[in-house]
């Protein structure tokens, strides 16, 4: 058996009576009791997640802003305020997604960059190999000493602030998507769960600290097993699910993030031009009874589909998922769902699912 | 939570309870439950169904995972508990009161050469590792 990499709060989930899985490697709460009561935690008030497995990366240097445009598919130029965020695919030349970034505009000389945690090693290879050739004057540092929460909710930030107040003047005027360095705290407006809240980067040797005292203010913590389920209810990709290298970001949803407009080249443009999509990224509400899950065959009269992404949504209390259907499939079709022996009947419905403490989604 | 020693088990980790009139009923263990965590969706199997032992007939799901529920002796489903349709949640709350469905056994002395509650825990405690 091979060991688990574990975060630096490790011993803080197991004295808080979390159950630990293998989490690609890594030894992470799925949840410290219900992870349903622990969804409406983070809808209803806050709560706060180990991300200390996600890797930190700052890009230095002059020119950073050029090599990320054209590195990224979606367009670095369209983030010029300081501490903007912009969420975007990273391509190969064939167009698949090596993963799915967010980048922090910092100065001229910095933007950081948050890649998901089995990815990192070769996010890093790539951005290195890339910057050799196209920006060699860069530094890419890996930021092995950070560690990173998020508190999320509608309560979420306040109470960041009761428990950080040096970073309330810097912080209380950020809007969604932008971060503030201060100093040992970097506070992003972010998140993963379709709810206002911060994620903080801090240096590893106090995150331990900052988890028990936002524990102290009342902030409750949440496993991956409701990160999975507010993610997918907000309509956010999870990669290696919903995509990976062998398909590209258009059929993937995330034709937004992709700027194919500008005369701007990045790495994989070529082929998402030559190559256009004939599968997309759809919501699905199971209107039978049963529990949507990744890799069950959807059957549309436009051919056969398959779910990316299931699960049982505790706010809208139906099973929802995102699949990957031909072009043809419309908003508002009803798809069937291959579930064990029997073919079920689900609408396809336009998503997020659920954000800011709602259901959105109607069908 | 102890396993209630009134009660006999499988290693599939199903709960067997004998009436008074030699049916069966049938539900899963607290261990069960603890690994699956909050279930959302129960499907028991059809009245008058006939089963083999370790046959799939019902499937528990949680937000989690789904997990199939084997027969644990042969025989013929007699009830389902069509109230799990509407609280799936009670698998959670009462796993040795909720049950899922209920069979009359071909052979009693199946049912009686199933595991005891201390049989059970050592399947339990050979998993735990």
């Amino acid at each position: 058996m091979t060991t688990l990499k574990q975060t630096p709060l490790n011993a803080a989930h197991r004295a808080m009576g979390a159950k630990m899985v293998d989490f690609g490697g890594w030894d992470m709460p799925v949840n410290y009791g219900s992870q349903i009561d622990e969804h409406h935690q983070v809808r209803n008030d806050c709560g706060m997640f180990d991300v200390c497995h996600m890797r930190v990366v700052d890009a230095k240097g002059d020119g950073v802003r050029a090599f990320l445009r054209y590195l990224l598919a979606n367009n670095a130029d369209k983030i010029t305020v300081p501490g903007k965020a912009l969420y975007s695919a990273m391509l190969r030349p064939n167009g698949g997604v090596i993963d799915d970034l967010i980048i922090y505009f910092m100065t001229e000389q910095w933007f950081r960059i948050v890649v998901n945690a089995g990815t990192a090693d070769k996010d890093i290879a790539w951005m290195r190999e890339q910057a050799a050739k196209a920006a060699p004057q860069l530094t890419i540092t890996s930021r092995d000493d950070l560690a990173m929460v998020a508190i999320q909710g509608p309560n979420a930030r306040a109470k960041v602030w009761e428990v950080l107040p040096q970073t309330k003047a810097a912080t209380e005027n950020l809007v969604n998507f932008q971060a503030a360095d201060c100093g040992e705290y970097f506070v992003a407006r972010t998140g993963y769960t379709g709810e206002d809240g911060f994620e903080v980067m801090l240096p590893k040797e106090k995150v331990e600290k900052f988890w028990y005292d936002l524990s102290k203010v009342g902030v409750k913590p949440i496993g991956l097993g409701a990160r999975d389920t507010l993610r997918l209810e907000a309509g956010m990709n999870l990669y290696g699910q919903d995509m990976d290298e062998t398909v590209g970001p258009l059929e993937s949803g995330l034709g937004w993030t992709v700027d194919l407009k500008s005369d701007r080249d990045f790495i994989g443009k070529a082929a998402l031009l030559a190559n256009p999509p004939t599968k997309k990224l759809a919501g699905l509400v199971l209107l039978d009874r049963g529990v949507l899950r990744g890799h069950q065959k959807v059957k549309t009269p436009h051919g056969d589909g398959e779910i990316t992404s299931g699960t049982f949504s505790p706010t809208l209390e139906k099973s929802i998922a995102l699949a990957r259907v031909p072009n043809g499939v419309q908003i508002g079709d009803t798809v069937q769902v291959e579930i064990r022996d029997k073919l079920l009947n689900a609408k396809v419905v336009k998503y997020p699912f659920a954000r800011n403490g709602k259901a959105v989604a109607s069908w | 939570m102890s396993n209630p020693s009134n009660l006999k088990y499988t290693t599939t980790h199903e709960w067997v309870k004998t009436e008074a009139d030699g049916t069966i009923t049938i539900g899963i263990t607290d261990h069960a439950q603890e690994l699956l965590g909050d279930m959302v969706f129960v499907e028991a199997p059809a009245v008058g169904r006939k089963l083999k032992a370790k046959e799939e007939c019902a499937v528990v799901e949680s937000v989690k995972a789904a997990a199939d529920v084997y027969a644990p002796v042969s025989g013929n489903v007699t009830a389902a508990n069509t109230e799990l349709d509407g609280a799936p949640q009670k698998l959670n709350e009462e796993p040795y009161g909720a049950w899922i469905f209920k069979m009359k056994p071909d052979n009693a002395a199946d049912v009686a050469a199933l595991l005891d509650a201390a049989a059970y825990q050592a399947v339990v405690d050979s998993e735990a590792h």
